[in-house]
């Protein structure tokens, strides 16, 4: 049978790391050529390999060049060497609908003073918050990435009824758990930084575990599904921990 | 064996050559901004490269041994002393007990790095002792270095044992030539790849990019250097997902103003990519102070790879001297 063969297009980010692009935009069935291509690295690692990083469309790949220059039999360039190693590896990419997901549930305490820009939300959208935290927790999300902090969520599958700009000025800081909407999508602040997203709410859980392995609550590939909490069951979560 | 911090300074964190593996949950790599003083200092001590020092950032730091120890500083010259007299740099040295290291302020380079033979008896937090300071791992407690710490070593190596007795007897009298791996210059030629979205810049930016001088200014931090020149703009604005990015990568926010990723840079971005400085090229630009200035040179990937692979000879050829040294005697 002859094989299909998968457009791929690898750049160099630097001299120690290139970028394999599955395609453009959000959308799942490259979100799931992405999964598939990081477990065929995680199985099939290269010598010289470091780490990964999966990104909406794409993955970045870290190399040592100095241990494939060492290792190398050819007179090929290390980028050549890594990058057609990428590519014959991005033509195993199994293309089916990948149906093997984790479902998370996140308790989420909306409004008050753990979402205080939910009336923002609401307005902006000319809807009670009522029915704002209703088409919330009726999204089922997709988590895409992880990144701007350990255990960051970049979440698509937002109802679209609630999608809203960013904050014009970013607070300076933000509570860990706290959820936000930015445009589409909508993540959850994993450590006290500062942010821009709109924040509607907070959950109780701790999405960076630094002990634990993995070290974060949710990864790349998870469905996710908030779960509206009143503020009591906030506490109770917070002391049971 | 130990030391006690008598003075903290600036900024004086626990660092090694990074936490890598981690980046794909969105644990930024951190480690030391200059490596290759890292290593070396490391290589000069016995201990395996990758060995957690002190990174000490401009001035201060005062620490005091309360044993004998065998010690190596690399980086920026902080007209360090031990016990009043200028230390030498770049050479493995004897430390007696109650000897106080004392960092003064950096002549040259902005870091400053001390090894300890024995390294940092600290925990391991994802396979790096490197300190995070925004989420509090790794390093003292995942802070920086305060006045009255106590620093513990680990156990040495029986590399390092044997350098220890080679130099009690025969003080080493040489020291690293470190100038084939970094440069000092506080003006200088950074040689960078084109970025990415290098072609998304409009022509005006693409050739200022290499015709005019960038300043480093003082919101420069491990996290990123801000320079200050000539804005650079796009072609025609556009969506960028966020993805990952590296050490040195040149992101140009809606400023126009460019910020080069640094050691503690977050593990994704979403701003166009301009540039990426070479691997073979960081440590020099680590050590660059405030009010710096740089021009960027382009480079291919071909010329960025076999100067990286220079460097990396020149510090296997160290190790081996070092070697030979230890086992010829």
């Amino acid at each position: 049978m002859p094989k299909h063969h998968i457009e791929v297009n690898i750049k160099p980010l630097g001299d120690s790391a290139l970028i394999v692009e599955l395609g453009e935009g959000i959308d799942r069935a490259i979100h799931d050529k992405v999964k598939n291509l990081s477990e065929l690295l995680t199985s099939q690692p290269f010598e010289g390999f470091i780490e990964y990083v999966p990104a909406y469309n794409n993955i970045t790949v870290y190399y040592n060049p100095y241990i494939i220059h060492i290792s190398k039999k050819s007179d090929l360039t290390v980028f050549e060497i890594v990058s057609t190693y990428m590519n014959d590896l991005v033509q195993q990419i199994k293309v089916k609908k990948n149906e093997d997901f984790k479902i998370v549930s996140i308790p989420v305490c909306y409004g008050g003073e753990f979402g205080p820009d939910l009336e923002h939300v609401a307005n902006y959208h000319n809807m009670t918050t009522e029915k704002v935290i209703q088409i919330h927790s009726e999204s089922e999300c997709l988590v895409y990435m992880l990144g701007f902090a350990p255990g960051f969520p970049f979440m698509g599958g937002m109802d679209a009824r609630i999608a809203t700009p960013r904050k014009a000025t970013p607070r300076l800081s933000i509570q860990p758990g706290s959820v936000g909407i930015a445009g589409k999508q909508t993540g959850i602040y994993s450590l006290e930084t500062p942010g821009g997203w709109q924040i509607i709410g907070r959950t109780p859980l701790d999405l960076f575990l630094p002990h634990m392995s993995p070290p974060t609550l949710l990864q790349a590939g998870d469905k996710i599904r908030f779960v509206p909490i009143s503020p009591s069951e906030y506490t109770d979560y917070k002391e049971m921990k | 064996m130990t030391v006690k911090v008598l003075n903290a300074g600036l900024l004086t964190t626990i660092q090694d050559i990074g936490r890598y593996g981690s980046q794909k949950y969105g644990v930024i790599v951190s480690g030391a901004m200059d490596s290759y003083s890292l290593r070396l200092a490391n290589i000069l001590v016995g201990n395996m490269e990758n060995e957690a020092v002190l990174e000490i950032t401009l001035y201060g730091t005062t620490l005091q041994f309360e044993e004998d120890a065998l010690i190596a500083i690399t980086g920026g010259d902080f007209q360090t002393t031990i016990d009043g007299i200028i230390a030498p740099l770049w050479r493995s040295v004897l430390i007696k007990k109650n000897a106080i290291v004392k960092f003064n302020s950096a002549i040259k380079g902005s870091r400053a790095y001390i090894a300890f033979a024995g390294g940092i008896n600290t925990p391991i937090i994802m396979d790096s002792k490197s300190t995070y300071l925004r989420a509090k791992i790794g390093g003292l407690e995942g802070r920086a270095i305060q006045k009255g710490d106590i620093i513990t070593f680990g156990e040495m190596t029986n590399y390092s044992k044997k350098l220890f007795q080679q130099i009690e007897k025969h003080p080493f009298n040489w020291s690293i030539n470190f100038s084939e791996l970094i440069n000092f210059n506080q003006n200088q030629v950074i040689q960078i790849l084109k970025g990415t979205e290098f072609h998304r810049f409009d022509k005006e930016s693409q050739r200022i990019l290499f015709e005019k001088s960038y300043f480093l200014t003082v919101q420069s931090d491990r996290m990123g250097y801000r320079l200050e020149g000539p804005p650079l703009s796009l072609s025609e604005s556009f969506e960028l997902l966020s993805e990952g990015v590296t050490f040195g990568t040149i992101q140009i926010p809606t400023s126009g103003q460019p910020i080069i990723l640094m050691a503690d840079r977050q593990t994704t971005g979403g701003y166009p990519k301009i540039g990426q400085v070479i691997t073979a090229d960081l440590p020099s630009l680590a050590q660059l102070q405030p009010t710096a200035t740089i021009r960027f040179k382009e480079v291919t990937i071909l010329e960025a790879e076999n100067l990286l692979i220079k460097k990396e000879k020149f510090i296997h050829n160290i190790k081996k001297a070092i070697h030979n040294k230890i086992f010829s005697e």
